[in-house]
């Protein structure tokens, strides 16, 4: 029996304690339940972006990092059909970028190789954008490859919370967003960013890379190479072409009747 | 509080361009130093709005809406081969620039657009080869033709909110004496429901706002009327703006503001002297600024423009925007009511629900309350336009028909009505006895009629272009999926398109609808749904019957290789 | 999950007792096909079920109808476009195989740039370039303006992903596919890299 002072929330059938504050990913990480993110880190404030955390909360979406839990809340998370959407978005994130895992020194160490890893995707699925964008070498130990970019925003986050900077900024609209240096040029170099600062390591991808200190770790024995994002095991991965979907959550739409008229 | 404030960064960065007809990398830097403010935000907020240009724009700077309803291309096109100019670049003299804007609210005016910020109406191909002349001889626009920038309300029927003018001060002076509570029970007892389309219940909003803990609170007014089809503020920002302060007022009373926010519509510019000058007039009647009304109560209204972003019509966006940012919405819990401007509880109404506010405290909330439907209380403003004798606003108790409406317009033959804009629903003659109201079709006040003349496929492909410019790019489903959502119905509509590729937007949709961060990605596929739902065998009707069909042209994905090489052999084409 | 059984995939030729596969590289390097052949002894177990059709392996230069083709490498010029199409017109099965058949890998980095200036730095402005011009013989491919994954021009059936995929990734799938299975790969087996 569950103490029934105690708060709870039940995650996929397990009920589990949270603390007045706390999100539904705060409560699932401390009960060591896996809800894939890219752009949630604890300790940075919640972003609710990448909506990799959606979840089902007694039937509606939400993006876990920035939903309160809350008593009696019976969340769906890591069910088929989630699953799906979330590789869904993973593959939107593939797409809108050039994320080409072999030319790039993160592999293996990227995040959202690793969920792509975790949801089983094998494509893209979608045409591919190939968007054209800058590259900003100019920092003598850092780079910046937009191309990789995912917009998750934490070294945005990351340089205002716990660096006291603010050196990153995205702008723009829609599918042209992209990451700016707020600098005098515009240019890394020209930043108040160094190499000790949280938002220099903080990428989940490539788009913010240490010169020179690449390839220390062998491709095959790096961190996504040995271990799950998840820490589970997943399951056999079917090599067929999946569909993505989230239909069958639908409700059926209102077809009209006006009470009281 | 200045009324309009010189220096907030979206009116510096409007007056910037109006003088160099760019934002500049040393613009931006001179603007964030002169404003205190990090220059990526200034950089930013730059490129989040689509009025504002990072690359020049000419002294002629012409944006045409591309809106169904006061949008005409074909009139674009025109302009641009009178001048020898393509759309998007601005000629090499610097002279003229002509572009593309979503809808700017003229939809009852016809074909309609911007030159150089300026509303120009019911345009036609004779007034486009005189603006062709004015702008070849260099006619500054204050010279031309005063006719262009008149601007009707086209008023077609009258309602509760329309027939009678409010005496400015009328309703203050009817709460003076009264308590909070009084008049928030009356708010409350009236039903009113927000005007926006969401339709939560204003008394409630309000008191969930005066009751959150703090020291401060704001009222303001949305005026980001961008729903394309929506053009109902535009009249009462124009005959009743006093109206609307008071409402805007009454609020503030209830709450425990002492500041008020009017976020005007960057296409509605026009209009801001006017208002300006009515809050003018209300500080020296003593209905605005210190001591209103001898009451003891303090609360003044400022004025802030837009630029160019349907988004900043969700609420928390709009907050962002009056924050001096780009209009990304929050995240949400918390919800403005607790959290809001500066993070100060907020009250964010839209014009015409503030305008009901003010008439039901002066009248009572019987008045209001006895008109609509049981779950619809009062009236509401539509705009009607599109395929129609008689477009304008029409304002009807709650429960109107939409066959009703339809009769009132003149409409005939008609194929297809989007009611509440391309978020909205796109409904056929078999839903035309449905009826206006919250629990049947709700509508923020866009009313597009489409009659058989219509081709409804590049309707639908016209909103979600419209989706797609004007998704703000935060999350992953909305940014991704309304350029995805484009796409794939382009290919559809060029013929390209296959049994496959309809499952793909289906598939899609659903997702954006359901995972997107915020109301636009949830609505963005709308019409695309309800066409496939609605009208099924339009898009059938070009589907290649073929397993599948390339995501791209091969042919013309050979073009610049066989113009690098001069080759045209058969081996050069796909 | 539908099993699917030998008989219901490969029925081309009840006369020919071996399921028979067809490989090509398009825009690639030729690494999926050494990965391939890394299954080293075990190539000997698959012959007695498998014939090859088209392959660089054999050098028969068109797809005969087959069960199965393998395509290693991106669509990047017009003969590509062609081989695809002779392939998915032949095949029962199309498997993309390896990072630049799925999302155009490697060649699609020239994507960062235009044709015309890929071409001008290749052919004309490139130091020691003599006899500058961009070569136009009949015979040689016209390139496409972008660098393409094959899904977006043909339907793709199953996905081996990886840069190349692993011996044992080519030795499953068509284990698999032979014993009348849905594909599927180990978690250990699937990478981009």
């Amino acid at each position: 029996m569950s103490d029934p002072m105690k708060k709870t929330i039940i995650i996929d059938g397990v009920e589990i304690p949270f603390e007045e504050g706390q999100t539904i990913m705060d409560a699932a990480l401390a009960a060591d339940i896996y809800i894939p993110h890219l752009c949630h880190k604890p300790g940075l404030s919640p972003h609710g972006s990448c909506k990799l955390c959606t979840v089902d909360v007694n039937g509606r979406a939400v993006s876990s990092c920035t939903m309160p839990a809350e008593a009696g809340q019976e969340i769906a998370n890591n069910t088929a059909s989630l699953n799906e959407a979330r590789k869904t978005i993973t593959q939107m994130l593939f797409i809108e970028g050039n994320h080409l895992c072999p030319s790039c020194e993160k592999t293996g160490d990227c995040t959202l190789q690793a969920i792509g890893y975790h949801l089983g995707m094998l494509d893209g699925h979608f045409p591919q954008f190939y968007p054209r964008r800058e590259v900003d070498a100019s920092h003598g130990s850092l780079v910046l490859d937009r191309d990789r970019c995912i917009m998750c925003e934490l070294c945005v986050r990351a340089s205002r919370e716990c660096d006291g900077k603010d050196v990153f900024a995205i702008s723009g609209r829609g599918t042209k967003r992209q990451l700016v240096v707020n600098s005098p040029t515009g240019r890394l170099v020209d930043s108040d960013i160094e190499l000790d600062d949280m938002a220099a390591h903080i990428c989940p991808v490539g788009a913010i890379l240490i010169k020179d200190h690449g390839y220390e770790v062998p491709i095959g024995r790096r961190t996504f190479d040995l271990h799950s994002v998840s820490e589970t095991d997943l399951d056999e991965v079917i090599l067929k072409k999946t569909k993505h979907h989230d239909q069958e959550h639908e409700t059926a739409e209102k077809e009209g009747g006006v009470y009281g008229v | 509080m200045t009324p309009y404030s010189s220096e907030h960064l979206l009116h510096v960065l409007h007056a910037h361009q109006q003088r160099f007809h760019y934002i500049s990398d040393q613009a931006i830097c001179e603007i964030a130093t002169r404003l205190h403010l990090p220059r990526a935000q200034v950089e930013a907020v730059t490129e989040f709005y689509a009025f504002f240009h990072r690359s020049p724009r000419g002294r002629f700077d012409i944006l045409f809406s591309n809106c169904t309803s006061c949008g005409n291309l074909t009139l674009m096109q025109q302009l641009c081969d009178r001048l020898n100019v393509c759309m998007d670049q601005t000629s090499s003299d610097g002279l003229i620039s002509i572009s593309q804007t979503s809808c700017i609210g003229m939809c009852d005016h016809g074909a309609s657009a911007l030159i150089n910020g300026l509303t120009v109406t019911s345009l036609s191909e004779q007034i486009i080869e005189e603006m062709g002349n004015l702008i070849e001889s260099e006619t500054p626009v204050s010279a031309w033709p005063t006719s262009w920038f008149q601007i009707g309300n086209n008023i077609r029927k009258e309602g509760l909110l329309l027939t009678e003018a409010l005496e400015p001060g009328a309703a203050l002076k009817a709460i003076a004496g009264r308590s909070s509570d009084e008049i928030l029970n009356e708010i409350t007892a009236s039903g009113l429901k927000g005007r926006g389309g969401a339709g939560f219940s204003t008394g409630l909003k309000w008191k969930l706002c005066r009751d959150a803990a703090s020291d401060s609170r704001y009222v303001v007014c949305n005026a980001d009327e961008g729903e394309p089809g929506t053009f109902k503020d535009r009249i009462l920002l124009n005959s009743h703006a006093d109206t609307l302060f008071e409402g805007m007022t009454v609020c503030g009373k209830v709450i425990g503001a002492s500041q008020g926010y009017l976020y005007l519509r960057g296409e509605y510019r026009y209009m801001l002297d006017a208002l300006l000058t009515t809050l003018q007039n209300r500080r020296e009647a003593g209905l605005l600024g210190n001591n209103v009304l001898g009451s003891g109560f303090d609360f003044d209204i400022a004025v802030v423009v837009g630029a160019g972003a349907y988004i900043c019509g969700e609420e928390s966006a709009l907050i962002e925007s009056i924050e001096e940012k780009p209009g990304i919405p929050r995240i949400r819990p918390p919800f403005p009511v607790t959290s809001g401007l500066w993070g100060k509880p907020t009250v964010v109404n839209n014009v015409e629900t503030l305008v009901a506010a003010a008439g039901i405290v002066l009248h009572g909330h019987h008045w209001f309350e006895t008109s609509g439907t049981w779950q619809s209380k009062g009236s509401k403003l539509l705009s009607v336009s599109g395929d129609c004798a008689r477009a304008g606003i029409y304002e009807y108790p709650f429960g109107v028909t939409v066959a009703q409406i339809l009769e009132d317009a003149g409409a005939e033959d008609v194929q297809a009505v989007q009611i509440g804009g391309p978020a909205g629903r796109l409904i056929g003659a078999e839903s035309f006895t449905n009826h206006i109201a919250f629990e049947d079709i709700a509508t923020g006040g866009s009313f597009m009629i489409f009659d058989t003349s219509r081709d409804l496929l590049a309707v639908i492909g016209n909103f979600t272009h419209f989706f797609d410019h004007e998704s703000c790019g935060f999350c992953t489903p909305c940014r991704v999926g309304t350029t995805l959502l484009k796409n794939g119905l382009d290919k559809v509509c060029s013929g390209h398109g296959t049994a496959h590729d309809i499952d793909e937007l289906q598939r899609t949709a659903a997702l954006v609808s359901r995972r997107s961060h915020c109301g636009l990605g949830m609505t963005a596929p709308n019409p695309i749904r309800d066409g496939l739902k609605v009208f099924p065998q339009l898009f059938e009707a070009r589907l290649l019957h073929q397993e599948m069909e390339p995501e791209f042209n091969l042919d013309a994905s050979l073009e610049e290789a066989r113009s690098l090489t001069n080759r045209d052999d058969a081996e050069a084409h796909l | 999950m539908k099993q699917l059984k030998k008989r219901e995939v490969f029925t081309v030729s009840e006369s020919s007792p071996k399921v028979r596969v067809a490989t090509t590289s398009l825009a690639g390097c030729f690494g999926c096909h050494m990965s391939f052949l890394d299954m080293d002894e075990r190539i000997v177990g698959l012959l007695e079920h498998v014939e090859f059709s088209r392959s660089p392996i054999n050098d028969i230069k068109h797809c005969e109808p087959c069960d199965i083709g393998l395509i290693e490498g991106a669509l990047c010029n017009a003969d590509n476009v062609h081989v695809l199409k002779e392939f998915r017109d032949n095949c029962k099965i199309i498997i993309a195989v390896g990072a630049c058949a799925i999302n155009g890998g490697v060649p699609a980095m020239r994507n960062h740039f235009t044709l015309k200036e890929c071409l001008e730095e290749a052919f004309l402005d490139e130091i020691g370039v003599d006899n500058p011009h961009i070569p136009n013989d009949v015979e040689i491919p016209l390139l496409l303006n972008k660098v393409h994954p094959i899904h977006e021009v043909v339907k793709v059936d199953y996905y081996l992903p990886g840069c190349p995929p692993p011996a044992d990734a080519f030795v499953k799938i068509l284990t698999d596919l032979l014993e009348g299975r849905e594909p599927s790969l180990p978690k250990e087996m699937l990478h981009y890299d």
